[in-house]
Formats: C-alpha cells, structure tokens, sequence
C-alpha cells in the first residue's frame, strides 16, 4: 500500500497535541498494512520542530518557507496539491481542528479525493476505507464508507488515539516550497489573545459548570450562590458566552479553557465532545441533567437524572449544614 | 452588498432520546422537534447585520425536503430578501459533498460578494459544506469566523482558534465564511413578519433543473449504532432531598 501521509499542525513555534495522536494513529495504520508513514512538515524554521517528529514516523517531508510560520488554510492547500499529486499517498491524515477544519474540505475537493471529517475510529480492509464518526449531538455514532479510491483524506477528532512513544528515524527529504508568497486573497495579520477577566477557572479546584440547561440569565445568580457554598467558581459551556450571559474566559472546552480542578459539577451541560475536552481530567466529575441520554452521563463519576432547579437549592443547604 | 446564505433546518436531539429507524441508516424523526442550525442562525443575523450597514440583497437557500420551508420562512421574516429550496427529495445519499454541489450549480449563476453558511450542522457535525462549496466556486474561503468588518472588496476576518484564541485574516471579497456561534445575538422574528414572510414566494428548484450527472457522493453512511459505553457514571437515585443528601456526602469525601 502507498504511505499514509500525517500533516504536522503547529502554532506558535509549538507543534500542537493533536500532532502525535495523528502520528500514532497513522503508524498504527502503515503497520497493519504495510505500509510506509511520512510526516509532512510546513514551517519555518524546520530544525525547530524536527527533532520531536524524527522518532515518530519513517520518512519526513519538509517544506521550509517564511510564509509557513502561521497557518493559512490557501497557502498550505497550494503547497499541499503539488505534494499530494506527487506522492500520491493512500491516505492524508489531518486534525479536526480549526486548522484542519479550515484544510481539509478544501484541500480534498481540489484534488478530488473521497474525505470525511471528525473520525472517531478508521478501519482500512483490503484498500477500502471506512469511518466511524458521531452525529446528533454525540448520541449516536456511524459507520462511513468512503467511495473507492487510490488516495483519501479524513481529519481526526482530538483524544481519540493516544499519543505514543516510538523509536524509528525518519528519513528526511527537503523539498523546495511551491509557493513563497502569500495569496492576496487570504492574509494572516496577527494572532489576538483572549481578555483575562477577574476569575481564572483554571486556578480553582472547584468549578460549578453551567449550561444551556439553565434556560435563562437570571438563574446565573442561583449557580453563584451554589458555588459560593461550596467554595468552587462558576464556569460554563459555549452557548452561556455567545448568549453574553458570562464572559469568554468562564467558557471550558476546545474553544475555551482547559481546566483540571479536583471537583467539577456540570449543571444543565449536555457533554458535546468540544466540552468535554477541557475538562475531562477533572478528578472528580459530577454531572446533573434532567435526560439519562446525556453523553455527559458517560465521562461523570457521579450523576444525578433530575431537573437541576429541584437539586441545587437542596443541595446548596445540605453542603452549608455539613459545613457548620 | 449581496450576501447568500446557506441554511438548513435540523432535528433538536441535545435534549431528545434519538432511535435509528429500521433501515438501519437514519433517525425516527416523528418523535423530534426541528429548528434552523444553530450556527446558520448567526449566519443569517451577520448577512442581516452587513445588509442593514451596506445596503443589498440576501437570498437564503437550502437543500432540503418540503418541511424546510418554514425555516426559509423564518430567514425571510428575520431579512432576508429570496429565498430557494433545492429539493432535498430529489437526491439521494446527500453527504457533504454531494450537497456542496448541488449548491455549487445554483450558486455560480448568482450574483453576490459573500456567502455566509454556518461552521458546523449539529445533525451530522461534518463542517463541510462551506470549504467545499468555496472551492467548487473558486473563491477563497475563512471557517469558523467570529468577526467580519468588510472595507470595499477586503473582509478584516477573525477565526476563532483552541482556547480562545482568535486569528486576524484579512480575506479578499467575493469569499465564503463559516460562521461560529456567538458573532452576533441573533434576532428574533416579529410576528408581523412572519405573517408577511408566509405570503411570499419562495422558489423551487428540482433535480430536472440541474445537471444530475457528475453530483458525486464521497461517502455513504452503512450502519447508525448507540456508542459504545466505555465509562458510566454512578447514578444516585431517590427524592431530591435523596438524592442531593448523597451528593452532599460524596461532595464533602472529595474536597
Ligand atoms: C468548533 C467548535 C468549538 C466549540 N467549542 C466549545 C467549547 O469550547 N465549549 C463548549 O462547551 N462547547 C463548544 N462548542 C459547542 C458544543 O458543540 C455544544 O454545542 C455545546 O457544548 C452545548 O452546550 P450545552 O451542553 O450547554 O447545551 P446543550 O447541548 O443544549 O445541552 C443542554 C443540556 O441541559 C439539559 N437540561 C435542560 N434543562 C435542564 C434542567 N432543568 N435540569 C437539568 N438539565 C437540564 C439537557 O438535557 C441537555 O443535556 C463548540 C462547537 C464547535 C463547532
């Protein structure tokens, strides 16, 4: 089988998480199939980010180019069409993440291969591909055929393949970079850092999280209240902050922050994967939602299937009387 | 400045226990309540928030089956101008891709500056409709977008990146963006514009008034299935006085 193709994601200068599950995941494929996994890296500055991927996989190709220091989705896909037609790999694997969310449909469609985004799982039998991938709000999950094809292009959802030590020495092949000029049509400006508020949900080891369950603004003041009680603070999933009702630096998950307290208690929160990404290292996860179907349900320590306005107020006094 | 908008109306399974039907392949759907995507709504809201600072047009369009066209009806009472349903019943195995280019046929024969579709359907969560369509049409394209201030033909863009982060682009118009919730507090619809919007023609068009041949499919659903449980959490069961007494206890063990 042709190589499986793994595309490095960095920001920063910092190669992201998301690249050594895509790795691990792309070596446990080659040697299931015999096949070969090549890394392809665009930065620039290569030496930086090389030593970590050399151990990784068994051929690395590098394009070096001042314009790769940041992603743009129109640079990467014009250097990457020439690369892919080249190589002509089996297989391109590429992050569900704002950088391959931005790539990967794109990138497919010009060179016209089968592709899916967001796989969980990928089987590969006798050259045919297929998927698992999630839908309706995580309550059921698939199982995707692609149509057949020489080459594919799938991206892969965060935390499902766990990143793995390994000791091959990859063979490295310099290429010079296809493009050296920044479309006029897509410029990268400046990268623009969220506002720190007055509360820092990641320094507390009790964080109360709310949700959409929590149908309106003015029962924020209930939540408060809970977790003063409890001495934890108030954090929440996405729709509370594109309602405005709490500021963006109070959002946990994949957009927002990653948190690791000791205690997490998510009120009202369904438990979409985006949430639960920064927040399933928790020690302790407490979920309260009024529907037993809740993905939340399959990630908490301790659940209770109740509507939260009945429990918190209770709750709220039983932790206040052990208190005194 | 014209604007299209790419919507579609979506069951509400957050809160909703969800069966696969006896093919196998779909949902039972008679159980469920539908509503817009909920990205498409902001999508909707920023085409209405250009309009009312430019001036222009906004056409909404959908593939999908006859009961979507009350979500067109929605867009048209929240401001938007015309609205198209190509005819969902017409295709079969509709994934990304295939809906890309369906809206690709219609789309290139329009006039516009921007096309706004939201980043992600929470139906079938793919996130692709919108990369692909741009590059069906040739023109360049930004996702998950949480800001757009357009100066003649240049939209200062930002995207929205892990932990917050957000990305300044500067993207040359005509471009297509993927719009992530929160860039704007959509509106609601005035009941006096939902009357007039029920009045008004919306346009139909079938898979005759395209060329059928060369819409691919790139993947085909085989199997719809429960995930599988790999952790559950211990459900405390009783009264609320109950159930919150036990809570309280495992709370105080843990802190
Ligand atoms: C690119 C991208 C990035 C994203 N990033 C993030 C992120 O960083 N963080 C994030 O949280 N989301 C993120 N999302 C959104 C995510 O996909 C979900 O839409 C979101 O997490 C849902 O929030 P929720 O659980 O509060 O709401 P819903 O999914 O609507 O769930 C509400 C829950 O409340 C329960 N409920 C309702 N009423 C009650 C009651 N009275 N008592 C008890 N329970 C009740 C319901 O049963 C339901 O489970 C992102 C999405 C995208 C596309």
């Amino acid at each position: 089988m042709n190589d499986i193709f793994v595309l490095i994601e960095h920001r920063q200068g910092v190669i992201r998480d998301i690249t050594f599950e895509l790795l691990a995941c792309g070596r446990d494929l080659a040697n299931k199939n015999n096949a070969k996994l090549t890394a392809v890296i665009l930065a620039d500055n290569f030496e930086k980010i090389i030593d970590k991927i050399k151990t990784q996989a068994h051929k690395i190709i590098a394009v070096e180019n001042p314009i790769f220091k940041e992603f743009n989705a129109e640079s990467y896909q014009i250097a990457l069409v020439e690369i892919i037609k080249k190589e002509n790999p089996f297989l391109t694997l590429i992050g569900h993440t704002a950088f391959g969310m931005d790539l990967c449909s794109s990138l497919a469609t010009e060179l016209k291969l089968p592709f899916t985004t967001d796989c969980l799982d990928i089987k590969i039998d006798d050259e045919k591909l297929s998927v698992t991938r999630q839908m309706y709000d995580g309550k059921l999950n698939s199982k995707v055929v692609l149509k057949e094809s020489p080459s594919y292009m799938l991206t892969l959802r965060a935390g499902c393949f766990p990143a793995e030590d390994s000791s091959l020495d990859a063979e490295i092949e310099k290429i010079d970079s296809p493009i050296s000029v920044e479309p006029d049509y897509r410029k990268f400006i400046e990268y623009i850092e969220i506002v720190a508020g007055e509360v820092d949900i990641t320094q507390s080891d009790i964080v109360i999280g709310v949700g959409r369950g929590i149908k309106e603004k003015d029962n924020l003041p209930m939540i408060e209240e809970f977790a003063d009680a409890i001495g934890g603070v108030v954090g929440c999933s996405r729709p509370i902050v594109d309602a405005e009702w709490l500021p963006k630096d109070r959002q946990i998950g994949s957009s927002g922050k990653t948190i690791k307290p000791k205690l997490y208690i998510a009120l009202g929160i369904s438990g979409a994967f985006q949430h639960i990404m920064g927040m399933k290292t928790a020690d302790t996860i407490i979920a309260i939602n009024k529907d037993p179907n809740a993905p939340i349900f399959n990630e908490a320590d301790y659940g209770i299937v109740d509507d939260l306005f009945k429990i918190i107020p209770v709750l709220k006094n039983k932790i206040l009387e052990m208190k005194a | 400045m014209n604007i299209i908008v790419c919507i579609k109306r979506v069951p509400q399974t957050a809160e909703a226990e969800v069966r696969v039907d006896s093919s196998g392949k779909d949902i039972e759907k008679d159980r469920l309540t539908f509503d817009t995507n909920e990205s498409d709504t902001y999508a909707l809201e920023e085409a209405v928030l250009q309009k009312e600072k430019f001036g222009g047009s906004i056409t909404v369009i959908t593939v999908g089956d006859e009961d979507s066209e009350e979500t067109l009806r929605i867009a048209l009472a929240k401001g938007a101008d015309e609205a198209i349903r190509i005819k969902a019943e017409n295709f079969d195995e509709l994934d990304g891709f295939k809906t890309a280019q369906i809206l690709q046929s219609i789309i290139k024969n329009m006039d516009y500056d921007a096309i706004f579709t939201g980043c992600m359907a929470t139906d079938d969560a793919y996130s692709q409709i919108g990369p692909t369509l741009a590059e069906l049409l040739g023109i360049p394209h930004a996702s998950l977008v949480t800001k757009i201030e357009i100066n003649d033909d240049i939209a200062q863009t930002h995207r929205e990146l892990e932990g917050g982060l957000l990305e300044h682009l500067e993207i040359k118009l005509p471009a297509l963006f993927t719009i992530q919730t929160g860039i704007n507090v959509p509106r609601y619809a005035s009941l006096i514009a939902i009357r007039r919007a029920a009045r008004k023609e919306l346009k139909h068009i079938g898979a005759d008034e395209l060329a059928k041949d060369g819409l691919n499919s790139n993947s085909f659903i085989e199997e719809l299935f429960h995930p599988p449980i790999t952790k559950i959490a211990e459900i405390l069961t009783g009264s609320p006085d109950e159930t919150s007494q036990k809570l309280a206890e495992i709370i105080k063990e843990k802190i």
